[in-house]
């Protein structure tokens, strides 16, 4: 089983700045934006993003956390997930521009989840994606509006994203098949 | 999570899993839409063989909200008032396509059977059995003193050092022995108080201190004081003369509610009966956490019916695993 490591913290840190970029260019400013990390490690990163955008605008814009646990479609297939909390900011998410962050875009089926889990709370004016690692293999018609790094890679491998807020570290890593 | 039976055989870590989730289940029901699809497809039945409405709608409500389709079945004019055995009745059920089996009997240990039986596959919730357990309602006290006290750092967080009595029929309350195992589990300190004829003849292999004076429980400050309802239906023998007696020596009164203090929250199991063991000052005073319970109950429940039904059957859970579906 080999193990390379694809981005450093370095890196992490410049795809993260660059994507706080796009969003602000693509929104025209930060007017109506909220970030919604997906757990686990989507939270710290939208924790971030926010911290960059208020860098560059000096206006801090809402973040909150969506658990889509409940929301999925493969609950059965599976042991018993503990869900996540869930946390929206006070102003809600109606009419306002939501950007999803995720840690691994893959199937997509998380994505899928977690627009059904956006409709149950409210009505966004536009959903946006951003993503760190876009590994491909989409099941579903999902695309990300915002990606740190597009990583090609074989559908048994295994892609690990560990950050200093939740693993003690900075990194991401694939992982080769158990042969 | 197989089945949920009882509270004595719950480990700290499985009680706390269902604290946790009830409250990630109480988030979603500050929701514009409380309905999640989760258990989609899912069947549970509602089996009561006693009667009850609170306890049934509770987890009627909380099936329903996890999109789960309900089943009442109550054994009132039904075919077990034909004389068919609780077997046969499982396996009609088992036959119907149920994946859970909420029941209450008034035989202690009847919903052990039915899981370790054989008769089904569905995974059992003990709604109440005779005067052994019910664990939900335990669960869901704990729970609402947990909140009362962390409020929304409760996720995670036990009851150690918590002071809770518990007042009334002991004797017959099998609120009160879900609630001594679990909460003993949890870190609490439980002190039970009682007439002397309606505390159990040998407890003394329970975790908890038993007092037949309320006066001097009070004058403990009890973190939490809860007050079990008098069930009125099961005094068949002179367990109290009268009662007025049994109110006012064993009743929270407007009295004994001023001594009490502001730091200790009223519980009270429901439904209440008014004047006897507890007074209205102290049902409807803010201290008083009777409403509360009710809306925790669902929350609780519906934290139950998901780890129960929402996993692969039989697997153990594995949380950790989350990673492996991105």
């Amino acid at each position: 089983m080999s193990t390379r490591t694809v981005l450093h913290e370095a890196d992490i840190a410049r795809a993260l700045t660059r994507i706080s970029h796009e969003i602000l260019e693509s929104n025209r400013g930060t007017d109506g934006l909220v970030l919604l990390g997906i757990p686990t490690r989507g939270v710290a990163l939208a924790r971030r993003i926010a911290a960059l955008i208020a860098d560059f605008s000096g206006v801090s814009i809402p973040v909150g956390a969506l658990d889509v646990t409940m929301y999925r479609d493969d609950l059965h297939r599976n042991p018993t997930r503990a869900p996540q909390p869930t946390s929206i900011p006070a102003g809600g998410i109606d009419g306002k521009v939501v950007v999803l962050v995720d840690d691994v875009l893959f199937s997509g089926r998380s994505i899928r989840s977690a627009l059904d889990a956006l409709q149950d709370i409210g009505r966004p004016a536009a959903v946006r994606l951003a993503t760190l690692v876009d590994r491909g293999h989409r099941e579903l018609p999902i695309r990300p509006d915002f990606v740190g790094k597009n990583l090609p890679s074989a559908s048994d491998e295994r892609v690990n994203v560990r950050l200093a807020e939740v693993d003690g570290e900075e990194s991401v890593t694939i992982e080769g098949a158990a042969s | 999570m197989r089945h949920l039976l009882d509270t004595k055989a719950l480990s700290r870590a499985d009680a706390l899993e269902i604290l946790d989730v009830a409250e990630d289940m109480a988030d979603t029901q500050q929701r514009e839409v409380k309905k999640l699809p989760t258990l989609r497809g899912k069947t549970v039945v509602n089996l009561f063989f006693e009667d009850s409405t609170r306890t049934r709608i509770s987890f009627e409500a909380a099936a329903k909200r996890l999109s789960a389709d309900v089943i009442n079945f109550s054994a009132k004019g039904s075919s077990v008032s034909k004389g068919e055995s609780l077997q046969d009745t499982a396996q009609t059920l088992q036959a119907i396509g149920a994946d859970a089996v909420v029941i209450r009997h008034g035989a202690s240990g009847a919903p052990r059977t039915l899981a370790t039986s054989g008769w089904i596959t569905a995974g059992v919730v003990n709604a109440g059995d005779g005067t052994h357990e019910h664990p939900t309602q335990a669960l869901l006290d704990a729970f609402t003193i947990r909140k009362r006290r962390f409020g929304t750092g409760s996720r995670g967080q036990d009851l150690s050092g918590v002071k809770v009595t518990i007042v009334g029929d002991i004797l017959h309350s099998r609120v009160a022995r879900s609630n001594v195992w679990l909460l003993h589990t949890l870190g609490a300190e439980v002190t039970l108080v009682a007439p002397p004829t309606l505390v159990p003849q040998d407890v003394s292999a329970w975790p908890a201190r038993i007092l037949f004076d309320l006066d001097d429980a009070i004058a403990a400050k009890p973190d939490a004081l809860m007050m079990l309802r008098i069930q009125l239906e099961r005094m068949n023998a002179a367990y109290f003369p009268t009662e007025r007696e049994y109110s006012r020596r064993w009743g929270l009164d407007a009295r004994r509610f001023a001594v009490l203090g502001t730091g200790s929250m009223v519980m009270h199991p429901g439904p209440m009966n008014r004047g006897l063991e507890i007074s209205t000052e102290a049902a409807d005073s803010a201290r008083s956490t009777v409403l509360d319970q009710v809306t925790n109950g669902v929350c609780v429940r519906m934290a139950v019916l998901y780890l129960l039904l929402a996993g692969v059957r039989d697997a153990r859970h594995a949380s950790n695993q989350r990673e492996d579906a991105k």
